[in-house]
Formats: structure tokens, C-alpha cells, sequence
């Protein structure tokens, strides 16, 4: 038995941290490790270091291998600790998804555990109860956050898409029935609205993300400009090893702090050069994924060194401006002295404020909801390419299924699945 | 033993409707001893209301019913003087064969394949009572001339003769349909068994004399030019076609109704049970689509010229209960129909059925072993869902008699599993009737493809023929040689840019079916591409293109069709004692109780039972499992 498609998920949380651990179960995890890994698969159950490759190197990574059915769910599993940082994990995640795998759905590990007879979803009577009660609670909550606007919002559309579906299924079912001739184009014209409003919701919607995730700085520079002291200073502690040697800072430093009451990870990155150092080469490469990742570059720089590329992303920040003032126009700091400190740190909150606050309407503060949202947005618009009547029928009914995992008006089989994908059964 | 009864049989099916006909056929076709019972042997395979069969859902079931070489189709494509494929703009999906019959060749059709069927006797008789050796322990029937007949299972297809009622207008008189007397004494012993009842309504609209009709003034429907059979075992429709007139409603027609409302059956209050939604008498569509200023009739001659009743035209579209002379005045009022001649006025049907809840997924009642319900007596409407209801019950009726478990066919595998589940699982509030909306595995579940689905099966369980049989293996063969031969042909980009396609972006090679997924390939493409495709026989080419266009829907579907058979396989004892299994809220404890689910499958259907409800069951079946294991 097995559940057809190759699954992949990340399974540490979304924090900070040094590893994440991405796992993937399906009949293709074999092939998928021989064309990932430099060296190919490594001995069943044996922690292996492997090189993981696409058009180029991704991550050098602890990759482990368990051929079915001695594995967790029972099928061909595999897991493989990266360097944790979204650059590192988004990157593996597109590679896995070009060999063929498929982002797991909420719960289908266990799921497929549970199919195999791997894993006991109870144990305790009773257990039953306080699931649905941390479901209901959680999704309630969830939605409370906001006050409630975003629930009604949510129910307003599968309100709408209900009717968009009950038209096409009328078209459909009842062609001999004389139904009024506008009920297509209608129908069509709803879809485009609806899939519409989803979509700037969606956009919106980065912004509550964010806020709920935390932002994170980059803080770039050459090396020895003062990169190490700088983040030092804004987080108030010795978290960086500093030092007047130039490359001290080899991989990236994180340190969350608080600013304008937005989390904020600031990210320490090795400083920016060319170097023989094949370790702190590495950092430098990283350091440059950092920063494409960062919600907000702080480019770090001495005076008279040009800043570069001045988009709204990058923030030029002139260190030493004890020793020699800093450009017209530039902020100038001094991480020695603490001068300049708290105009940096207004500057900061308000990048920060900013980068958080949506344009209009509700924010999405759950990822979930993102997910779910965005999946019916795409079946909305499969609807609207689809060449016959039962194909929008087809991706209408899983827009409905999608959206109806935020608003609680759904088939049996997705409350199952909620159920499991939120809550940790049986592991 | 009584001294009265007379023979023994292993399988006795009450009534010769649709339902009965199939499960009499189905049973013999098992090889089991068959009885057929019926008041009446010339209405065998009558067609009491509308003269048609199939439709968009429906002729999804008469295909299925055809698969598991059942009557039905045969018959339709025996009698059938209109044919039309609905839908035929839409995809293959939903697309429903449709054919207007003439009644007498439809029932004459019925017979003589009843007739030719081995192991079939049929009688005339009356049953009104059911024979039991011990309490629960069904032995027979009895008729009311004192006659019983002994068998080990019994299927039961009173159709709407369960306390039927009719009514024209305020006036009601006890029957089934016209001239035909109800059982009203079989009612009452099932109620004695403590079935749970209701009470549904249907209706018909009033029968028109065809000369009295101006036809050249009405718009005409023609049927399809090359009419499509319902059969696998049909080559071609021989009969002559005819056309349909159609006509509407007028101001002057609405204006009648609702002024006359209070001598309606339905509106006047005569009338109790609950009629269905989707198939509104006139007065409903008058009172609750007051915008509308029309509504459509179609005109459906019910015979060939010459034929028996081919002086009646059954007016589609305005069935009622209104009195004769109101239905003379409003019919008056209809463009064509200004001098038409009600031959037989319409009128309101009110009947018992048994809360489809009380069966089991094989349509053998829970209560009683080896009594079995089909048709319109389950709370269904409709010759097609009768039909497909009398198949199943007569293929486990045999299986039952011969000491063998009862089949269900699940939901994946077709729209009679559909039907059976949704029946027995969520009852009915009003008449049931079958749309594709109804099935999640739509695009799986088609028309065209009921044979691959079904008659593999059909053959396991020893109910088709052999002629069907060997048909079967070998159109299967032909599908799935060229699917397979799609699937492996593959082209590169060279030879794709020479056949006219523009050239894979991706520079890799593509299967047949991946190129009939995308754009729509011309003749002259695949002449290039692959002369062997163009050569198919029609339908196995269709079949290949269909798969091809829903390829993407179907695996999908095909995974979940694979959950859903894990989750059937978990069966839930019937006698599941719900109030021992930790974690149920009482509330869970009593709709469960009462739906009694046959898998887990069926409880996730129930209607409200709770994620949290369906966990605790999980774990309950687990344990049993676990305790099982440990004793075996």
C-alpha cells in the first residue's frame, strides 16, 4: 500500500534555529536522494554528510535514508538536516519539488503512518474530546486575533463560492431547464471577482505574516567594518565575537530583538570579500543568501566607502563616525561610542512598522489561512481557464474544500485531516 | 409449513415495477431459484409516469444497470423513439444519454427478457403479509387469496403502493396508480415490524389527446441524428424517430393557478407528504418563481403512430393536483394547446416509504435478515434509481440465499454506490433523485465508461450473461491496449515539429496522452503523429482522448477513490454498542445509534457527527482490532 506521491515537509518549526530537518515520504525518496546527493544515497539508517545539488550546490547536509517499511510511516522515508535559514530550506524545498515531490499536506505524515499501522492514534479514552476542543479553540482564536472581521470575511466568501458552484452544478445538471441565459457569464464575472479580492487579501497578507514570524535585518558590509560591534550595540549584549582581525565572523549570527514592537531577527553576516578561506568562504556565500532573503538590508560601511544599491530594501549606515564623519545624507553611527545609536534605532522601528503594516483591509496572520487561501485562489482560477463545464465544476468544488478549511463548513475527510495536521497525533 | 404454500424458491421479489424486474432478473441470472410476484402480469415493466428513461445522472445509472446486465438499457434502446445525448457540449463526464420510449414496446420489451430468463417463474398474486418461521426469521410471503410461497430472501418493490393515496384536487381516493389497488395490508405489517416510516408525494401531469394539439404552431425538438444506445449489448436503434413539441406557459396560465390554489392537493392542504424540490407540480413553480413569466412544456408523444397509446401526448413540465375542470381552463390557456383533450387528468400521488436508514449498505434491512427494500419504497423517485436499486438487491438476495455475504458498490465505483450510500446513510427528506452533483468521483464515474467499472464485477459475482461476457473482455482488451500503447508512444521534439506541434519547451520527449491533454490535436496531426490512433474504433478513441483531458482530475480522484476503499473496509459491526465507546458525546452516541454506519467510511457521512466523534471511533476499532489480534 502506499500513498502514491512523494511528500516532503519541513519538520522543525518555523523559529530560529541552527537545523531544520526536512523529511520526505513516498516511493520516489530513494531516487530523489541519488540525484540530490553528491555520492547518492547513503547505508539505510546511517548518518551520512552529503553535498545536496541542483544547478548548484544548495547545502552540505546530514542526510539519513530508511527504506520501507522500518520507517516512520512505514514507507520509503528520508530526512535531511540543513543549515537552517530560509534561503538554505526554501532552496531544497523548489529542488525537491523540480525532482518530482510534492509538498505534504497538513497531517499526511501522520496520516500515512496511521494507514500503514506504524502508529496508535489514541491510547486514552477521552482523548477525542480535548482534540476537538483545542481545535475548535485554536481555530476560534485564531480568528478572534483580528475580531472576528477576518472569520466573517472568510464565511462571506464560501458564501460566495457556494453560489458560484450551486450555478455551475445547476448549468450542469439542468441544461433542459430553461435557466436564465446569464447565469454563465455571471458565474464567470463572480469567479473573476472573487479570485481577485483573494488575491490583494493575499498581498495584504504579507504584511500580518511578517508580523507574526518576526522580521529579519541583514547586516552586510565589508569585512571589519564593524558589522559584529554594530549588531552588538542594537542588542545590547557581547553576542558576536569581535574582533580586529578581518573574517572573524565566519557564518551567519542571530539575534532577536524587539523593535518598534516588531520582532526582528538581525542576521550578522560574514563580511563581504573574496577570500582563499574555503569556511569563511562559505560564509560569505551564505552571507549573500542572507541578505537576499532579508526583509531589510543594513548595508554597513566606513566613511568615504560607497554604499551600494540604494533600494528601499537596503539601508546605508556609516560606522566609525568617531574617527571620520559620515556622508551627506547617510546615517551615521559610531558602534564604539554609542553615537548615532538612537536616530539607527528610530530608523529601524520605522522600517520595521512599515514592513508590517498592511495596505487596507485584514490582515492573514496564520500561514495556514495563507495556504488555504491561496489554494483556492489557484482552483478559482483553474475555473476560470477550464475548457468544460465539469472541469470549473471540478475546481470549484476545491476551491470550496480549501476555503472550507478556515471556515469550518467542510467534508468530513478535510476535518480529519485539519485535525491531524495541527495536532500531533501518535508521534 | 403451511398446508397452502406452494413451492419453494430461494429468492421472491414482491412486484413487477422497475425494481422489480431488475432484482427478479438479477437474482435468476445468479442462479437462483426466482419468483416474481405481481398483481398484475400485463404492467410488468410498465412505465407509469413520464414516457423516458435516462437523462443527465439518471442514464449514468441506466449505463451502470446495463454494466451489470440489467434490463433497463436494453429495453430503452428496444423502445425508444427520441434519443438525445444531454450535455453534449459539456465534457464526457456529464454527458446522459436520454431516450423517450413507447410504452408498449418498452414494457413488451421487459417481458419478453423476463420471458427468456432461466430460473425465473412469475405468478400473479396480491401479497399482503410476509411469512416468518420465528420472529426475525423471514420464510416467505402470503397472498391474500390465502396462497404462500416459501423463500429464503425476500426483496420488496411496492413502489408507491404503500397507503397510496391519490388526489384530484380535493378529492382523494385510496390506490396506487390509476386502477391498480394499493397494499395497503403490507403497509400495515411493516409497521407492525416497526420500520421507520414517511410519507412522500409525486405527481403527474394530465394526459393529452395527440390530434387535439395544434402541432404547426409549435416550436419542434428533434431528437439526435444518429441516436446513441444505452446498451453494450445494442448494435443500433432500429425504430423510427420522432420529434417533441414544445410550448410554455402563459400569464393567462399563471393567472388560473394561483387563483385556483386552494383546490390544490399540495395548496389546499389535502396533501401531507413532502414532494421534491427539483421537480416542482405547476402550482409550486407558479407560487415560488413568481418572476418567471413562462415556464417550458415539452410535448413527448408516448408511441409510435399505430402503437398502442399513440394517441397521448404526456405534457413535461406541468404536473398538478388540481381539479379536472381548473386543469381543462389553465391547459386552455397554453399556445398549441387551446383545444387540447384531457384524456386523463393529473394528479398527486401520496405514499408510505421506509426510512432508507433501516437498511444496510445491500439494501437488506437491518431488522429483518433477508428482506430486502428496493426502489421507490426507499424514498427514491425515478424508473432509473428504482432500477438500479432492484440489480443490488437481487444480486444479494441470491448471494444471501445461497449462504454467501452481500456486495456493496462503493462510491468510487459508481453512481448506484452514490445513490445506496447516501440512502442509507443520510435518509431522505424528500424524494430522491439522481444528479452528477451527487458524485464526488465525477469525472471518474461517466457514462461511457460503466462497463469498465462494472462489469468485471458483475461477471466475479456470476450475474452477466456470457454473451455480454465475452463483448466485455474484449472491448476492455481494446481499451487497454491503446491506453497502454498512449501512454508508451512517445515522440521528440524533431518528430513532434515535423507532425505540426509546436516543440516541447522542455525539449523532452511526450507520450500520445500527454499531447491529447494539451491543445486539441487535428486529424491531420495525428495522421503524421500516430496513423494507428485515427484507426481506433470510435468509442475506444474516445475513451483514450476522455482519460487524456481529465488526466490530471482523475489521479487525484484516483487517490482519494483509494482512501475511501480503506476506510469501507473498515466495517462497523451493526450491532456496535455506540454507548461503550469512550470519548462519544451522547449527542454522537445517539446520531450514530441511529444511522448505525456500516464502515467508517458511512460514519464520516453521518450527518453532524463531529471530527472529534469520528477519532474516538477510530480508536475504538483499533482496540477491537488489537483485542481481536491478540485473541486469534
Amino acid at each position: 500500500m502506499t500513498g502514491g506521491r512523494t511528500i516532503f515537509a519541513l519538520s522543525t518549526g518555523a523559529g530560529r534555529a541552527a537545523i531544520a530537518i526536512m523529511r520526505l515520504s513516498g516511493p520516489e525518496c530513494g531516487s530523489i536522494l541519488d540525484r540530490l546527493c553528491k555520492g547518492g544515497r547513503p547505508a539505510p539508517r546511517h548518518a551520512s554528510l552529503r553535498d545536496l545539488q541542483a544547478s548548484e550546490l544548495l547545502d552540505r547536509a546530514l542526510v539519513l535514508w530508511f527504506p520501507a517499511p522500518r520507517s516512520y510511516t512505514g514507507e520509503d522515508c528520508a530526512e535531511l538536516h540543513l543549515h537552517a535559514g530560509p534561503a538554505v530550506v526554501d532552496a531544497v524545498a523548489d529542488a525537491l519539488v523540480q525532482l518530482g515531490a510534492v509538498p505534504a499536506e497538513a497531517g499526511e505524515f501522520t496520516r500515512r503512518a496511521y494507514a500503514h499501522g506504524r502508529i496508535d492514534l489514541l491510547e486514552a479514552e477521552g482523548i477525542a474530546d480535548l482534540i476537538e476542543a483545542e481545535t475548535q479553540a485554536q481555530r476560534r482564536q485564531a480568528l478572534r486575533q483580528s475580531g472576528g472581521d477576518l472569520s466573517a470575511l472568510y464565511d462571506r466568501w464560501a458564501a460566495r463560492l457556494r453560489q458560484a458552484l450551486a450555478q455551475q452544478e445547476a448549468l450542469i445538471d439542468f441544461p433542459d431547464e430553461d435557466l436564465p441565459t446569464e447565469v454563465e457569464a455571471a458565474l464567470l464575472r463572480e469567479m473573476g471577482a472573487l479570485g481577485s479580492d483573494m488575491r490583494v487579501h493575499l498581498r495584504d497578507g504579507e504584511a500580518g505574516e511578517r508580523l507574526r514570524s518576526g522580521l529579519v535585518f541583514a547586516i552586510v558590509g565589508s569585512p571589519n567594518v564593524g558589522k559584529s560591534s554594530l549588531l552588538n550595540r542594537l542588542a545590547q549584549r557581547d553576542a558576536a565575537i569581535v574582533s580586529a582581525t578581518a573574517g572573524t565572523t565566519r557564518d551567519a549570527l542571530e539575534i532577536r530583538c524587539v523593535l518598534g514592537e516588531v520582532p526582528v531577527t538581525l542576521v550578522d553576516t560574514a563580511g563581504l570579500r573574496s577570500t582563499e578561506d574555503l569556511v569563511e568562504a562559505e560564509g560569505v556565500r551564505r552571507a549573500r543568501l542572507h541578505a537576499a532573503q532579508a526583509d531589510l538590508v543594513l548595508h554597513v560601511i566606513e566613511a568615504g566607502q560607497a554604499g551600494l544599491g540604494r533600494d528601499d530594501r537596503t539601508l546605508v549606515i556609516c560606522n566609525k563616525i568617531d574617527q571620520r564623519p559620515a556622508g551627506e545624507g547617510v546615517l551615521g553611527v559610531s558602534a564604539l561610542t554609542g553615537d548615532g545609536l538612537p536616530a539607527l534605532r528610530n530608523a529601524l522601528a520605522e522600517r520595521a512598522l512599515q514592513l508590517t503594516k498592511g495596505s487596507a483591509g485584514v490582515p492573514l496572520t496564520r500561514a495556514r489561512h495563507r495556504a488555504a487561501i491561496l489554494e483556492a485562489a489557484s482552483h478559482i482560477s483553474g475555473a476560470q481557464d477550464a475548457t468544460w463545464a465539469e472541469l470549473r465544476g471540478e475546481e470549484l468544488r476545491l476551491a470550496m474544500r480549501a476555503l472550507g478549511r478556515l471556515t469550518g463548513a467542510v467534508h468530513v475527510e478535510d476535518l480529519l485531516d485539519s485535525i491531524f495536521g495541527q495536532f500531533c497525533i501518535g508521534k | 409449513m403451511s398446508a397452502a404454500s406452494i413451492g419453494k424458491f430461494d429468492v421472491i421479489v414482491v412486484g413487477g415495477g422497475h425494481a422489480g424486474c431488475e432484482a427478479a432478473a438479477a437474482a435468476a441470472r445468479m442462479g437462483a431459484r426466482t419468483l416474481l410476484l405481481t398483481h398484475r402480469l400485463d404492467t410488468i415493466g410498465a412505465m407509469s409516469c413520464n414516457p423516458a428513461i435516462g437523462g443527465i445522472g439518471k442514464g449514468h445509472l441506466v449505463r451502470e444497470v446495463d454494466a451489470l446486465d440489467g434490463l433497463m438499457g436494453r429495453a430503452a434502446d428496444a423502445a425508444g423513439i427520441h434519443f438525445k445525448l444531454l450535455n453534449r457540449s459539456k465534457g464526457p463526464a456529464v454527458q446522459g444519454p436520454r431516450a423517450q420510449a413507447d410504452r408498449s414496446l418498452y414494457r413488451d420489451a421487459i417481458q419478453s427478457l423476463l420471458a427468456e430468463t432461466e430460473n425465473l417463474v412469475i405468478e400473479t398474486g396480491q401479497v399482503d403479509d410476509l411469512r416468518f418461521d420465528a420472529p426475525d426469521c423471514l420464510s416467505g410471503v402470503r397472498c391474500a387469496d390465502g396462497l404462500e410461497f416459501g423463500a429464503a430472501c425476500v426483496v420488496l418493490t411496492a413502489g408507491t403502493f404503500l397507503r397510496g393515496i391519490v388526489h384530484f384536487g380535493l378529492s382523494a381516493s385510496p390506490a396506487g396508480r390509476i386502477g391498480e389497488a394499493p397494499a395497503a395490508r403490507l403497509g400495515a405489517r411493516l409497521e407492525a415490524l416497526a420500520l421507520p416510516m414517511g410519507r412522500l408525494k409525486t405527481g403527474t401531469p394530465p394526459r393529452l389527446a395527440r390530434n387535439s394539439i395544434d402541432w404547426a404552431t409549435l416550436a419542434e425538438d428533434a431528437g439526435d441524428l444518429e441516436p446513441e444506445p444505452f446498451s453494450a449489448l445494442t448494435a443500433s436503434i432500429t425504430n423510427r424517430q420522432v420529434a417533441c413539441g414544445i410550448t410554455t406557459t402563459t400569464a393567462a396560465t399563471h393567472l388560473i393557478i394561483t387563483d385556483n390554489l386552494a383546490l390544490s392537493a399540495v395548496y389546499g392542504g389535502a396533501l401531507a407528504g413532502r414532494g421534491p424540490r427539483y421537480c416542482p407540480s405547476i402550482e409550486d413553480k407558479v407560487v415560488r418563481f413568481k418572476d418567471r413569466l413562462s415556464h417550458q412544456i415539452f410535448l413527448e408523444p408516448e408511441a409510435l403512430p399505430g402503437n398502442p397509446g399513440c394517441d397521448l401526448v404526456y405534457p413535461n413540465g406541468i404536473s398538478t393536483s388540481l381539479p379536472l375542470s381548473i386543469q381543462r381552463r389553465f391547459v386552455a390557456t397554453i399556445p398549441g394547446l387551446e383545444r387540447a383533450r384531457i384524456v386523463q387528468a393529473g394528479y398527486a400521488v401520496e405514499y408510505d416509504y421506509v426510512d432508507p436508514r433501516a437498511l444496510l449498505p445491500t439494501l437488506e434491512l437491518k431488522k429483518i435478515k433477508g428482506l430486502f427494500l428496493a426502489g421507490q419504497i426507499n424514498g427514491t423517485t425515478g424508473y432509473e434509481e428504482a432500477a438500479a436499486q432492484g440489480i443490488v438487491a437481487g444480486i444479494n438476495a441470491a448471494r444471501r440465499a445461497g449462504g454467501k455475504d452481500a456486495i456493496t458498490i462503493d462510491r468510487g465505483a459508481g453512481y448506484i454506490g452514490v445513490m445506496i450510500d447516501d440512502l442509507t446513510t443520510q435518509g431522505v427528506s424528500e424524494p430522491y433523485r439522481m444528479f452528477t452533483s451527487r458524485a464526488e468521483y465525477r469525472l471518474s464515474l461517466r457514462a461511457d465508461n460503466a462497463d469498465l467499472r462494472l462489469t468485471g464485477l458483475g461477471m466475479k459475482l456470476g450475474c452477466v450473461a456470457a454473451r455480454r461476457s465475452s463483448l466485455f473482455v474484449a472491448a476492455e482488451r481494446a481499451v487497454s491496449e491503446a491506453m497502454l500503447r498512449a501512454l508508451s508512444d512517445s515522440y521528440d521534439a524533431r518528430s513532434l515539429r515535423a507532425a505540426g506541434f509546436s516543440p516541447p519547451a522542455d525539449g523532452r520527449r511526450k507520450s500520445l496522452l500527454g499531447l491529447l491533454s494539451g491543445p486539441a490535436v487535428t486529424e491531420e496531426q495525428m495522421q503524421r503523429i500516430a496513423p494507428w490512433f485515427i484507426d481506433l474504433p470510435d468509442r475506444v478513441r474516445r475513451h483514450v482522448e476522455t482519460e487524456a483531458r481529465y488526466s490530471g482530475y482523475l489521479s487525484r480522484q484516483s487517490r482519494e477513490i483509494k482512501q475511501l476503499a480503506m476506510d469501507m473496509a473498515m466495517t462497523l459491526p451493526p450491532d456496535l454498542d455506540y454507548e461503550r465507546i469512550g470519548g462519544l458525546s451522547s449527542e454522537m452516541r445517539e446520531r450514530l445509534g441511529v444511522a448505525r454506519p456500516a464502515s467508517f467510511s458511512a460514519a464520516q457521512r453521518v450527518p453532524g457527527v463531529t471530527p472529534s466523534a469520528l477519532v474516538a471511533l477510530l480508536g475504538h476499532l483499533q482496540q477491537e482490532h488489537r483485542a481481536g489480534a491478540s485473541c486469534g
